[in-house]
Parts: C-alpha cells; sequence; structure tokens
C-alpha cells in the first residue's frame, strides 16, 4: 500500500478498496517500525490521526468526501498545529503548545487530511543537513550515514521512506528543493505569496514560503490546490487566483523554451549530478522542449546577499524568544537582563545563535548600508536578471545542489561550506519565484535531482514539466531497499 | 534672561481612537483587566503576522490633509529592535524613513491674541508597547499586554517654538484638531495625548542650536509650560554660570514644580531599524485622498471665527465651546432647535458645564439633549420662567424628570406676569408696609428692592421680577 502515490492512494479511496482508518494506521505502524533508524518525526500524534481518519470515513460514507479526504500526511514542525507540540527543532519551543493552526494546516484540515504528526528539521530551519536539530539529526533513508539535506530533512525522509504519502515543508534559501533532492522525492517551493505564512514559525520573513514533498509532482499539484490562495492574515500573500494544478499539470509541453544558465552548470557542480540533470532536459528536448543556453551574471552574488538578509530578519524575528511568555526560560535568573541572555544562550542552539549575530551585525548602525543596504541591491539585481531570463525562455532547467548527499559530521565544522550548497536553490528565493525539484538518475547509489524554475505564479508549468518527464521515468518511485 | 532665546519642539503622541489595534483585532478600550485584550498576535506566537489597521490609515491621512501635509504614498512600517518584557516580538512596528505624513504646518494662538505658525516635521504611525506591574508580585514584576499594539500617531514639529507659552498653545492646538477629526478621544488622564518636548537655549542671534534635554511623557498643557519654564530657567542659569548643558532626558514632577534626569533605559543605542518584511508598503491611493479631503470637518479655529460671526458670540466664548467638538455641535444644535445664541452660549458655557463637571460626566453626552434645553432656553427668554427659576427646571432635567415645560408646570415655576395676581401681590405688600412706603416716597429709592423681595415672597417665587418692580415703581409713585 505504501508504494502508492498519494494520488493513488485517492483513488483507492474512493474505490472502497481501503479506509482512511486502515491507511493511516498502516502509515502508523511504518512509522513505528521504520523511524527508529531515520528519526524523522519529532511528534507521532496517533490518537488525532485515527480520529481524523474515522471522520474522514464517516464524511465519505455521507458522499461528502473531497479528493484528498482520508489521506495521511505529515507536517514540518514549523506549522502551528493546535493542541499539538509545535518546537520549529529547537529547544528554545519544546514546551510550546501552539494553541492555534497555521493557515496551511487548517486548510488541510478542511480537505479532510489525516495528520501523521510533526516532522523533524534544522533548528528554526537553519541548516541545509538536518543536523542543527535539538532532536538529533534525521539520516537519509538511502544511507543512514549521510544527512538527508535541510531544513526540511525530517518531510523529506519521511516521504522516501514512505512513513508518509507527502509532508509539508517550507523553503527559504532551498530547504525543500535540496532535501527533496538528497532523498529521491519531489518538492515543489511556491512563488512567493501563493501560500500563506499565518502559522509558519517565520525564519527569514522576506523568503519563507510554505511548500511540499511528495512521490510525483501530480501530488505535489494536488496539494498545491488545497495549500494556495489569499490569506487576510498574511499581508505579503497575493490575492491571485487559484487553478486546478492537477488538471493544468498535463499541458503539452511541445515548443517550451527550456533555459540552460551557464552560471548553474560551473566547475562547482559534481560530474555525476550534470550528467542527470542534462539527461533530463534531454528528456524534455525529445516531448518538444527547446533548450536555450542564458546567463544570470549576478548569480555569484546570491549566496553571500541571502546570508544578509535572512540572517538581518532572523535576528529579529526570533527576539520574541525572550523567555517572557512562552518557551524556554532559564531557572533563577538574577536580573531581566540574565532571564532575555541566559533563556536565548540555553535555548537556541549554536547555528541559530551564529546567524543570530551576524544579522544584528548587519543590521548595526554604520552597518547597515554596507551589509544589509547592499545585499537588498544585490537582491533586486538577481531579480532583474530572472526577469530579463523570462523574456527568452518559459522554464529554466538547473541542478539543485552541487553536491551528492554528504556525510553526517563532515560538513558542521565549515559553516561556509555548508552554506555554499545552497547556491543553486538560493536565487529563486531571493527573486521569490517557483522552484520544482525531481527525483533523476541516482550516481553511485544516491539520489541526484534537477530544478525547474518558473516564472511569478507559474507553478502549473513546473509540475506539467514535471509529470511529463515522470510519466517516462520511475526515479520518484524508488524506495530505499531497507523501506521497501 | 534676555539675551538667550529658548528653541522648543514637540513631538505629540496621539491615540488613536480606532475600536481595535494597529495591527491585530484585538480590542483597544481603555480599563480591561490584565491581558484581556490581548491576542495570539500581541502576544507574539510564534507564526503570528501583524496586518495593518486601515482605519489608523485613514486617520493619519485625514490628520495629514487637515494641517495641510503630504501624504507619502507608499508609506513604510520599519522595525525598531530591543528587548524589554512589555515589547512582545522584540520590536516595536513603526515608521522610519518613509512615514505616512510629512510636513503640514498648525496656527497657535497666543493669550495676546498673536498667531504664528508651526511648521510640521512629519507624523507617522507606530503601535503602543504593553506595561509592567510592579505592585503586588513580591519581588518579581508582571506585564500587562493590553496597551501593546494601540495605534499612536507620533507627530513631530520642528524646533520653532521660543517660549513654553507658545508649547502649551500648539499643544492645544494640535489637541483641538486630532478631536475634532475625531481621531483622537483627546483624553490626557488616561495618556491618550501626552507630549515629550525637546528644549534648548542659545544665545540671541545664533544659528546653531543648543544641547537640547528632552522631557518625557507630559500629559497637560499647565504642566508642559511649567516644565519648560522650570527647565528655561535652569538651563540659562547653568549656562550663566559656566556650566555645560547635558543632552539627556529628565521628567517632569508636577508636585515639586521641577524636572529631574530620568534613569537611562539600557539596550537603547543602536534600534537596528529595517522595512517589517511582514507588512507591504501601504498605498494611500488618489481617490482616498480626496475622498477624505472632501470629508474633513471644520477645524476649531476656524469655527471659532464662524461662531463669532454668525452667531454674534463674544470672542472667549466661542473659544471656550471650541475647546471640544461636542459642545461647539451642542451649541449649534441648541441654536438649531431656536433657542438664542448669546443665551445659549451663557447657559451652556455655564450652568450645563457645571452640572457635567459635578457629575464628572466628562467626554459623556449630556443627560439634556440640545432639544430640550432649547425649550427651557425659549421659555427664559418668553419670560415664561425667570432665570433662577430655569436653573432648578435645569437641575430636574439633569435627573431625568422630564422636559423644561412639564417641570415648570409641574412645580408651578410659571413666571406671572402683568394682570390681577400681580396688582394683588403689590397692594398687599404696599398696604402692609406703611411706614417703608412713605420712607420710599420720600425719596429712599433704595427701598424698592425690599417691596420686590416681598412681592417675590408672596407670589411664592412665580412673579417675573421685573414685571413686579415696574409695578411698584408705577404704584409707589401714584399715591
Amino acid at each position: 500500500m505504501h508504494g502508492r502515490t498519494l494520488l493513488e492512494h485517492a483513488q483507492a479511496l474512493q474505490a472502497g478498496e481501503v479506509s482512511s482508518v486502515e491507511l493511516t494506521k498502516s502509515y502508523l505502524e511504518r512509522i513505528r517500525v521504520h523511524d527508529g533508524s531515520i528519526n524523522s518525526f519529532i511528534t507521532v500524534t496517533e490518537e488525532q490521526a485515527l480520529a481524523q481518519a474515522e471522520a474522514a470515513d464517516r464524511t465519505r460514507s455521507a458522499g461528502e468526501a473531497g479528493s484528498l479526504t482520508g489521506i495521511p500526511l505529515a507536517h514540518k514542525d514549523i506549522f502551528c498545529t493546535r493542541g499539538v507540540k509545535t518546537s520549529c527543532g529547537s529547544r528554545m519551543l519544546d514546551n510550546f503548545v501552539s494553541p492555534y493552526d497555521a493557515t496551511v494546516v487548517e486548510r488541510l484540515k478542511a480537505a479532510g487530511m489525516v495528520m501523521l504528526g510533526k516532522t523533524n528539521m534544522d533548528e528554526f530551519a537553519m541548516g541545509s543537513s538536518n543536523e542543527t536539530s535539538y532532536y538529533g539529526p534525521v539520516r537519509n533513508p538511502w544511507d543512514p550515514d549521510r544527512v538527508p539535506g535541510g531544513s526540511s530533512g525530517g518531510s523529506a525522509a519521511a516521504v522516501a521512506a514512505r512513513l508518509a504519502p507527502a509532508a509539508t515543508a517550507t523553503d527559504t534559501g532551498g530547504s525543500i528543493r535540496q532535501p527533496a533532492t538528497f532523498c529521491g522525492v519531489t518538492g515543489l517551493k511556491p512563488t512567493y505569496g501563493r501560500v500563506s505564512r499565518f502559522g509558519m514559525v517565520a525564519y527569514a520573513s522576506s523568503l519563507d514560503q510554505g511548500g511540499m514533498l511528495g512521490v510525483s509532482a501530480e501530488d505535489c499539484a494536488a496539494l498545491l490546490g488545497a495549500m494556495a490562495g489569499f490569506d487576510s492574515r498574511d499581508s505579503t500573500s497575493v490575492d491571485h487566483p487559484v487553478p486546478d494544478y492537477w488538471r493544468e499539470s498535463a499541458q503539452p509541453i511541445d515548443g517550451l523554451r527550456l533555459g540552460l544558465p551557464k552560471e548553474f552548470f560551473d566547475d562547482r557542480l559534481d560530474a555525476g549530478i550534470r550528467a542527470s540533470v542534462e539527461e533530463a532536459v534531454a528528456a524534455w528536448e525529445g516531448q518538444g522542449a527547446k533548450p536555450v543556453e542564458i546567463s544570470l551574471s549576478n548569480l555569484s552574488l546570491a549566496t553571500p546577499a541571502y546570508y544578509v538578509i535572512a540572517s538581518a530578519e532572523c535576528s529579529s524575528n526570533l527576539a520574541r524568544y525572550d523567555g517572557v511568555r512562552y518557551g524556554h526560560r532559564c531557572q533563577d535568573p538574577d536580573d531581566l537582563e540574565e532571564l532575555f541572555c541566559r533563556s536565548r544562550e540555553e535555548g537556541f542552539g549554536a547555528e541559530v545563535r551564529r546567524r543570530i549575530m551576524i544579522g544584528t551585525y548587519a543590521l548595526s548602525a554604520g552597518y547597515r548600508d554596507a551589509y544589509y543596504g547592499r545585499a537588498q541591491r544585490v537582491r533586486q539585481l538577481i531579480r532583474q536578471d530572472f526577469q530579463q531570463a523570462f523574456e527568452k525562455v518559459d522554464v529554466i532547467a538547473a541542478p539543485v545542489s552541487p553536491v551528492l548527499p554528504f556525510k553526517l559530521g563532515e560538513k558542521t565544522q565549515d559553516p561556509v561550506a555548508m552554506y555554499l550548497i545552497d547556491c543553486y536553490t538560493i536565487p529563486v528565493n531571493l527573486a521569490g519565484l517557483p522552484g520544482l525539484s525531481l527525483p533523476a538518475r541516482p550516481v553511485d547509489g544516491l539520489p541526484t535531482g534537477v530544478q525547474l524554475i518558473g516564472n511569478y505564479f507559474d507553478e502549473a508549468r513546473l509540475l506539467g514539466l514535471g509529470a511529463a518527464w515522470q510519466r517516462e521515468t520511475d526515479w520518484h518511485r524508488q524506495v530505499p531497499p531497507e523501506f521497501a | 534672561m534676555s539675551e538667550w532665546e529658548t528653541v522648543i519642539g514637540l513631538e505629540i503622541h496621539t491615540q488613536l481612537s480606532t475600536r481595535s489595534k494597529l495591527f491585530s483585532a484585538a480590542s483597544t478600550q481603555f480599563g480591561a483587566e490584565p491581558n484581556r485584550q490581548a491576542c495570539g498576535i500581541d502576544l507574539a506566537l510564534p507564526g503570528v503576522l501583524p496586518v495593518v489597521n486601515r482605519e489608523a490609515i485613514r486617520m493619519a491621512v485625514l490628520f495629514g490633509l487637515s494641517v495641510g501635509a503630504k501624504i507619502r504614498t507608499p508609506c513604510v512600517f520599519a522595525r525598531k529592535n530591543y528587548f524589554y518584557p512589555d515589547l512582545p516580538r522584540g520590536y516595536q512596528i513603526s515608521q522610519y524613513e518613509l512615514p505616512i505624513v510629512e510636513g503640514g504646518t498648525v496656527e497657535i494662538e497666543l493669550q495676546d491674541g498673536n498667531r504664528r505658525q508651526i511648521d510640521l516635521t512629519r507624523a507617522h504611525l507606530e503601535e503602543d508597547a504593553g506595561k509592567l506591574l510592579h505592585e503586588g508580585y513580591a519581588g518579581e514584576s508582571a506585564v500587562d499586554l493590553n496597551r501593546a499594539g494601540v495605534p499612536l500617531m507620533e507627530i513631530v514639529s520642528e524646533p520653532q517654538m521660543r517660549s513654553p507659552e507658545e508649547a502649551s498653545a500648539y499643544m492645544r492646538a494640535v489637541h483641538g484638531i486630532v478631536t475634532f477629526l475625531e481621531i483622537c478621544d483627546g483624553n490626557m488622564e488616561q495618556g491618550s495625548f501626552r507630549c515629550d518636548a525637546n528644549i534648548s537655549m542659545r544665545r540671541k542671534g545664533e544659528t546653531e542650536l543648543g544641547v537640547k534635554v528632552e522631557l518625557k511623557n507630559i500629559n497637560s498643557f499647565r504642566f508642559v509650560e511649567r516644565a519648560l519654564r522650570y527647565e528655561q530657567q535652569r538651563q540659562v542659569e547653568a549656562l550663566e554660570s559656566g556650566q555645560p548643558i547635558i543632552q539627556e532626558t529628565r521628567q517632569y514632577d508636577p508636585a515639586g514644580d521641577r524636572t529631574r534626569p530620568m534613569r537611562v533605559k539600557e539596550y537603547a543605542d543602536d534600534y537596528r531599524y529595517f522595512p517589517d518584511p511582514d507588512l507591504l508598503p501601504v498605498v494611500v491611493d488618489q481617490a482616498m485622498q480626496v475622498e477624505l479631503a472632501e470629508s474633513l470637518p471644520e477645524l476649531p479655529q476656524a469655527r471659532r471665527a464662524r461662531l463669532v460671526e454668525q452667531y454674534a458670540l463674544a470672542a472667549d466664548l466661542a473659544a471656550v465651546l471650541v475647546q471640544s467638538r461636542q459642545w461647539a455641535d451642542y451649541f449649534e444644535a441648541t441654536v438649531e432647535a431656536g433657542a438664542n445664541a448669546s443665551t445659549a452660549a451663557r447657559w451652556i458655557t455655564g450652568e450645563v458645564f457645571a452640572h457635567m463637571h459635578k457629575h464628572s460626566t466628562e467626554g459623556v453626552e449630556p443627560p439634556v439633549s440640545a432639544n430640550s434645553l432649547a425649550q427651557l432656553l425659549k421659555c427664559i427668554d418668553s419670560g415664561v420662567v425667570s432665570n433662577s427659576a430655569a436653573k432648578e427646571v435645569l437641575a430636574a432635567m439633569w435627573q431625568g424628570e422630564g422636559e423644561a415645560e412639564a417641570i415648570i408646570e409641574a412645580r408651578g415655576l410659571r413666571q406671572v406676569g402683568a394682570g390681577a395676581d400681580l396688582d394683588q401681590w403689590v397692594d398687599q405688600v404696599i398696604e402692609a408696609h406703611p411706614a417703608e412706603a412713605a420712607q420710599y416716597r420720600g425719596g429712599k429709592d433704595r427701598l424698592l428692592g425690599f417691596f420686590v423681595g416681598q412681592v417675590m415672597k408672596a407670589s411664592g417665587g412665580k412673579a417675573d421680577p421685573k414685571q413686579v418692580s415696574e409695578q411698584l415703581r408705577a404704584r409707589l409713585q401714584k399715591d
């Protein structure tokens, strides 16, 4: 049963081959048996899941089921879930039970989906390997000595190991697409503003975007339809019509101009990964797409600009964790200053503290223009580069990560090396564009992926290309042997 | 002293009268139990986002238009970062480089009738912080977040005021504008309208500004004047004795009538401002500006001039009436309902204010409507009731005993004019006091008062004193 895609589950539920309770129980059982080896969940909400599954089955017998009713999924622990611990992978929020549901959670609940639990992640979504979590690292289901990517490493690993048919995730600099690639699953980061950020714990507000990880592009399309749309509680969400992504993803690709930015195929890129990406491009070409070489000349500035902007915003966004109202509070502080300092020192891990320091520095009087101001100008240049590119091409194809999944601990001593892993995903966040990560031919038995970048609100086209490629290949259907 | 010039600039904080907070739907009502008016957004729970209150934007634009300022569009909300327990997000959402209102002027009028234009630098929107409670928590402090997120508009003047009197007149003028626009309730005791005053001294003729001192949180027109006067004196004395002025923040102590240096808040040096990425730049389109410009009410100065012009009121009475829009409206409604304008102005600023004050119902609607008051005033002017009896009638009306006419009848307060009754009382009184009558006729005019009193007494207060004295004069003459 767990070999199915989300849409296949939907068909089985609709055909009455399986009930939501049976389906939910089977995934809960898989989590119980297998999660010990990969640590992809922080919280498993068994009781609630079964209650939601029963409710979904009743909805179905009443003839009121929608296409997603009764399908289980997992939420990244960055989304607030009412009555359930929402830790964001941090000791700071280890005791935080959210009194409300995030808009994403609310919408998927309303669609009848069943929450299996909350997935592990890098602390406050800051990391590219899922090694910064307070709850321990997540392991890559394809090789337990390797990282699953981050920050949505728990969601990616859970879907790869088929402990959940799909999972929500977030992407600030590549946190959906890079773990998707490392774990061999499909992941979509929508256009900034497409999915509400209300109830999604903020890391860098101008870059954070909610999305999902699933088995197939079609699965992602189905979920996006339920998650996307304007939310009056998020001023940055965009009032743009939500198409039927599932249907629209079936559009033809004949004549589509596929841009290949040369800066993405530089010498940082692993040769094996390059071959896998080129294979995917050739497949689309075979389906009628026209490859066009393009240039995004300011790309090399993206990573430094990102670490200034994201850190600046995080230094302010994380100021609310002060030990006063909720979250971790240190024992017996002598005074107010100590309450603030020690609570934060104890509550936050090293990477989070590092980024708060970088951001505080970048915004300080006398440095603000040189760092934050300049980074914003770079961001503008990168946005322009993409806009010019989209005058010549319809979609951009690129690698997701320059490297294969690396070993746990391999890069933890070198933060800059870790930061540079996101060089192909970060520019997309700076520009606010949608990006899709699709599993490609593995290299040395490890998953790889190809990235499709679209113009604003062009998710359907990305998903259509993805679905077309996935109809011809089965990389996305491969399950790590231990979890088969 | 005369060789020194005083330079004063004011930052006025007005609490906008929106029903909900600047970035959340929680109520802004004053006086609730601690933390009953703080929602998840005010508590800064993980994941919550601010959404700007359009009503606050409307109010700020209204103010900008009323002082002839430029409305900046788009304007931008920025984060002012610092840690304090009453600041739940760890930053205050304010406006920094791109405020909603830029420039503008406010006209002030001094005691001697002189007028001056004071330029505004800007007015911007920001949220209030919460409040720390220190009493009753045994060595700990508690936080009340009811105020957190309440919308404030900070109005910053150029340093153009040259005396404490001007500062106070400016504060009054701004108070008049925001209350007439009904964007602020103007309640100074509850802190809805307060100011910080910056003051420095320089020798006359100098163009450089002296070292300034900031006087924080002054919530009365009188105090701002006194505080600045004290500070003026203190600074001149220091300068003349060769001591430097220290740039600092001081607080006015009304009891001791002096200013004192305030404890300096730590963490306050570098606020690391940057545009709030959770909020989009706010656009105030031309259509909205035009619509609001058309809805601008008459402001205090224009209204006072019109009251003087239209109703031939004395300037001082008109000035008292325009101290609040409520009373100016009440006055005009009373006249509209048929009362004589000068009677209405005198009664409203006299008896009605006295009742309002006695029942401490400030800011509340008077229990006697303008229409009801007009009925009473008409009775006075037509001689139906005497001035003194009318006071009794108004008191009864205040207690909800009904309309003027009914009370006059019920209490038998109808004034008795010329006629049989009056003739009879006058006759009786003259007959009963032959000696006094003789003295009066002998030239002792001041006895007339005695006779009037006797007649009034005989009438049980119902007689019209004017008519009584006329009758008496005629009758005592006749014999």
